[in-house]
């Protein structure tokens, strides 16, 4: 068997890895991105809209700084964030977008003299600044008091994959691509790398490593509705949840996107309404201005979400074959601005509906897009539980997000939390020695090699792998969605520890020989089974309405009693249910929880608290 | 009751020494919005679980699904049934290796691309993070952007005529490649430097000028009009350096 040292192995080679091997690489030391795909196929890649960085260029943006984007930060996260965190962020992001131009991302920049802009459907005017010219130019996304999402017409995700691969090439950093860790190799104390499966052979691989990230992306694949690409099922968390020491933080914080396609759910991005596209109903009449005056379109994803689930419930959905959706208007836009700056938009339109978004309406429906979610770091990336283990980018709980995430902030974390993290990793690499024990390396091996072996002969049973995956994806969305009940939790926790059962006595119909698409699907589906109960079991717990987490039950947000951050572990192999644990949500505080300014105002404040 | 479709797909497992490369019929009914990524999965979860094929974002950004469809290279996810007849031959690209079945390894040969290309901005300039970014028109930004929207599908490659003639040739993706750092003003290589990399039959004059590469891009680069750019950058490059001897 094949073993691979490095003194840095990032699980994934999305842009969050990426950008943090390159920061090892910058430093001196080895890096290898293991990868399900080549780099640039990663799910960065997909993000149309922007990353967002309070340059403030536009004249949209005067006045911006990373004072005022901390401030939307921590209120988009409905004050479930690490405040510290979301310091760092919106500090660095400035620098961490100029130093993407620097190295090759084809930015849109400002162009000076008069343009036209949408809002709510209607038209104005703006002048755009002489001495400005050439800068870098930001376009408007939801929950955000300035223009400040910087992009590359929609292909922003792209067009800086492109780049951070480009990058990673120039400074020797290995992808290895087509690549699947099962299993990290641990002690309990220390992470050594992973147990990897080949996507070419088949066969096991050993990685060691001083330091190990996981930049895998979401886990939004198990949801049957979600904008995720194939690839984000979750399947490096599940890693993580099996050595049982290392804990998933906030999993009940999911967030579903507004506009997602009817049938396919692919995302048309948040550009659309930032530009000034409008949500209608059955009878082509506009809503969000009647519950959000304010915001309309552009409040939150969360709360606009939220509000086209109500609407369509009080009978204003377009009934369709496919259940019930609304319709996004971006005729108004006009053909040169929907085939330039919106292209994609254009594109997934006339591919995959057949429909042309100048002239027609768009169907779309809240669909899962974001894991707020994830493996739980402290704000130098390093995961709890284990040394030498990292998390960056989606894949991460780093906490800038809490319980709600704003448009451009996740793309721009991906780069700005690899950077800051990939030097606090070349710092523990400098100096780092350690000792790799063959015995324990030998027994995790094998018991891989067991676990591969009991799926093709059965030995536990003969589930249908996918059967089992529907049923966990059904149970999520019928339990664990938009709006939440204490009954409908209880019912989802149920069948999902049903199905956990059912994940355990799953063997493979075909022989299970070479790359074999059924036992990569197989050899996570516990592991997923486990984290929808973590989904849903956590949601059952949180009893208060914070950000994407809505409880029809409990509508308040509630800051005397949850003020609070998730902790899921699996601690035990027997376990039905996972052990949760809650810490601060925040321990430095520049911003006390307050009023959004949208959404819902019910507050039951901290201060309300018992001494 | 819809059309039933018949699905003749390649099958083959290298890493199976009974495997032997073969057609395998499929009957799937069709359903409405049916796209080949919507029936391939339908044929993995319900007929044959062990069949490979490749795709990841499932809506056309990130380039996985590239096979021949109906003896055309494109991509899969986007690929309606409703637009094909009811009997689809589907077979994975060639020119690239084979992993198995439909999913071949367009990895590696990009990886490769990237090195020989070296496919980066080239600059002595340092970053500074204190000052700020630098100025670029908007313009050229788009100009850049419009060659870099290439997913590497690597549909290009495969329905070359000079590729499948020859391992070595680069190939358009190689070469709109090439074009995009050649207008970028951060990149400070000369035309002298390009030409050392594409000024050869491997490269610019390789091509045939079939252009079929343009004819089957699934994201409508302008590989045609980069090519004739390229060559005719290549050509004076090349008259200069005659001359200079």
């Amino acid at each position: 068997m094949q073993t691979i040292y490095t003194d840095f192995l990032v699980v994934g080679a999305g842009l969050a890895g990426e950008r943090a091997a390159v920061e090892a690489a910058d430093a001196g030391f080895s890096a290898i991105c293991l990868s399900l795909v080549p780099a640039r196929r990663s799910h960065s890649s997909a993000a149309q809209g922007g990353m967002q960085a309070s340059l403030g260029n536009s004249v949209m943006g005067e006045g911006d700084c990373p004072d005022v984007h901390f401030a939307d930060t921590v209120k988009g996260s409905d004050w479930g964030c690490d405040q510290e965190v979301a310091r760092l962020f919106a500090d660095a992001a400035p620098i961490e977008m100029r130093r993407l131009a620097h190295w090759g991302v084809p930015w849109n920049r400002v162009v000076p003299g008069k343009s036209i802009y949408y809002k709510g459907g209607k038209q104005f005017e703006k002048i755009e600044a002489e001495d400005k010219e050439g800068l870098i130019m930001a376009r408007s996304f939801g929950g955000t008091a300035k223009w400040r999402t910087c992009y590359t017409s929609d292909g922003t995700g792209h067009a800086v994959m492109c780049t951070m691969d480009n990058r990673c090439a120039q400074m020797g950093v290995e992808v290895h691509d087509k690549t699947e860790a099962i299993a990290l190799l641990q002690d309990g104390e220390t992470c050594y790398g992973v147990v990897a499966r080949c996507l070419r052979t088949g066969e096991l691989l050993i990685y060691l490593s001083k330091a190990t990230m996981i930049a895998a992306g979401g886990f939004g694949r198990i949801y049957p509705n979600t904008t995720n690409a194939v690839i984000c099922d979750g399947g490096a968390h599940t890693m993580c949840v099996d050595t049982g020491v290392v804990p998933m933080g906030n999993m009940e914080a999911v967030q579903f996107h507004p506009t997602g396609i009817v049938p396919t759910d692919i995302l048309v991005t948040e550009g659309c309404r930032g530009d000034g596209g409008t949500l209608l109903d059955v009878d082509e009449k506009r809503f969000m201005d009647v519950y959000e005056p304010e915001k309309a379109e552009l409040a939150s994803r969360d709360v606009v979400s939220r509000w086209m689930t109500y609407h369509m419930r009080e009978g204003h959905g377009v009934k369709s074959s496919y259940g019930e959706h609304l319709w996004l208007d971006i005729r108004h836009l006009g053909e040169e601005h929907i085939t330039g700056k919106l292209r994609e938009v254009y594109e997934i339109c006339t591919s995959f509906l057949g429909i042309n978004p100048i002239h027609q309406l768009i169907p779309v429906r809240p669909t899962q897009h974001y894991s707020m979610g994830g493996i739980r770091t402290n704000k130098d990336g390093a995961a709890y539980g284990l040394k030498g283990l990292f998390s960056a980018g989606e894949a991460a709980c780093w906490d800038m997000h809490g319980f709600n995430r704003l448009g451009g902030n996740s793309l721009a974390e991906t780069v700005v939390a690899g950077g800051i993290i990939g030097r606090k990793i070349a710092e523990y690499l400098q100096g780092c020695e350690t000792e790799f024990k063959t015995s324990l390396i030998n027994d995790e091996v094998k018991k891989q090699q067991a676990r591969i072996d009991a799926l093709i002969n059965c030995t536990n049973g003969s589930e249908n792998v996918y059967k089992v995956r529907k049923a966990m994806q059904d149970a999520l969305h019928k339990g664990a969605n938009i709006f939440r009940t204490q009954e409908g939790l209880e019912t989802c926790v149920a069948s999902l520890q049903d199905t956990l059962i059912r994940a355990k006595n799953v063997g493979l119909r075909s022989d299970g020989r070479g790359v074999n698409p059924e036992l990569a699907s197989a050899l996570k589906l516990e592991g997923q089974v486990k984290m929808a109960l973590m989904v849903a079991y956590g949601a059952l717990q949180r009893t208060e309405s914070r950000g994407s987490h809505n409880r029809e039950d409990f509508t308040a947000r509630n800051d005397r009693d949850w003020l609070s951050r998730t902790l899921a572990y699996w601690k035990n192999e027997g376990d039905t249910l996972p052990t949760l644990e809650y810490e601060p949500a925040t321990v430095a505080v520049e911003i006390p929880p307050g009023d959004r300014g949208y959404g819902h105002s019910e507050i039951i404040s901290a201060d309300d608290k018992k001494e | 009751m819809s059309r039933l479709l018949k699905f003749n797909i390649f099958r083959y497992n290298p890493e199976d020494a009974q495997s032997e490369p073969h057609m395998q019929e499929f009957v799937l009914e069709e359903t409405d919005s049916m796209t080949l990524f919507i029936a391939l999965n339908r044929i993995r979860e319900e007929h044959d679980p062990s069949l490979q094929f490749d795709f990841c974002c499932r809506a056309g950004i990130c380039g996985s699904c590239g096979m021949v469809i109906n003896g055309r290279p494109g991509l899969a996810c986007h690929t309606k049934t409703k637009d094909l007849p009811g009997e689809i031959t589907l077979l994975p690209l060639p020119v690239f290796k084979l992993v198995g079945d439909l999913s071949v390894d367009t990895g590696s040969w990009f990886r490769d691309m990237y090195t020989k290309t070296e496919s980066w901005i080239h600059t002595n300039k340092e970053f500074d993070p204190t000052a700020l970014e630098e100025r670029m028109d908007n313009k050229q930004a788009v100009e850049i952007y419009e060659l870099e929207r290439c997913v590497e599908c690597g549909c290009c490659i495969s329905a070359c005529g000079t590729a499948r003639l020859r391992e070595d040739f680069m190939g358009a993706a190689a070469l709109n490649r090439v074009a995009r750092f050649l207008i970028d003003p951060r990149d400070q290589r000369s035309e002298h430097d390009y030409y050392e990399i594409i000024g050869s039959d491997m490269g610019i004059f390789g091509c045939m000028g079939l252009l079929a590469c343009e004819d089957v891009c699934p994201k409508h680069l302008p590989l045609q009009n980069q090519l004739g750019f390229l060559r005719r950058k290549m050509g004076i490059t090349s008259l200069k350096r005659i001359f200079k001897k």
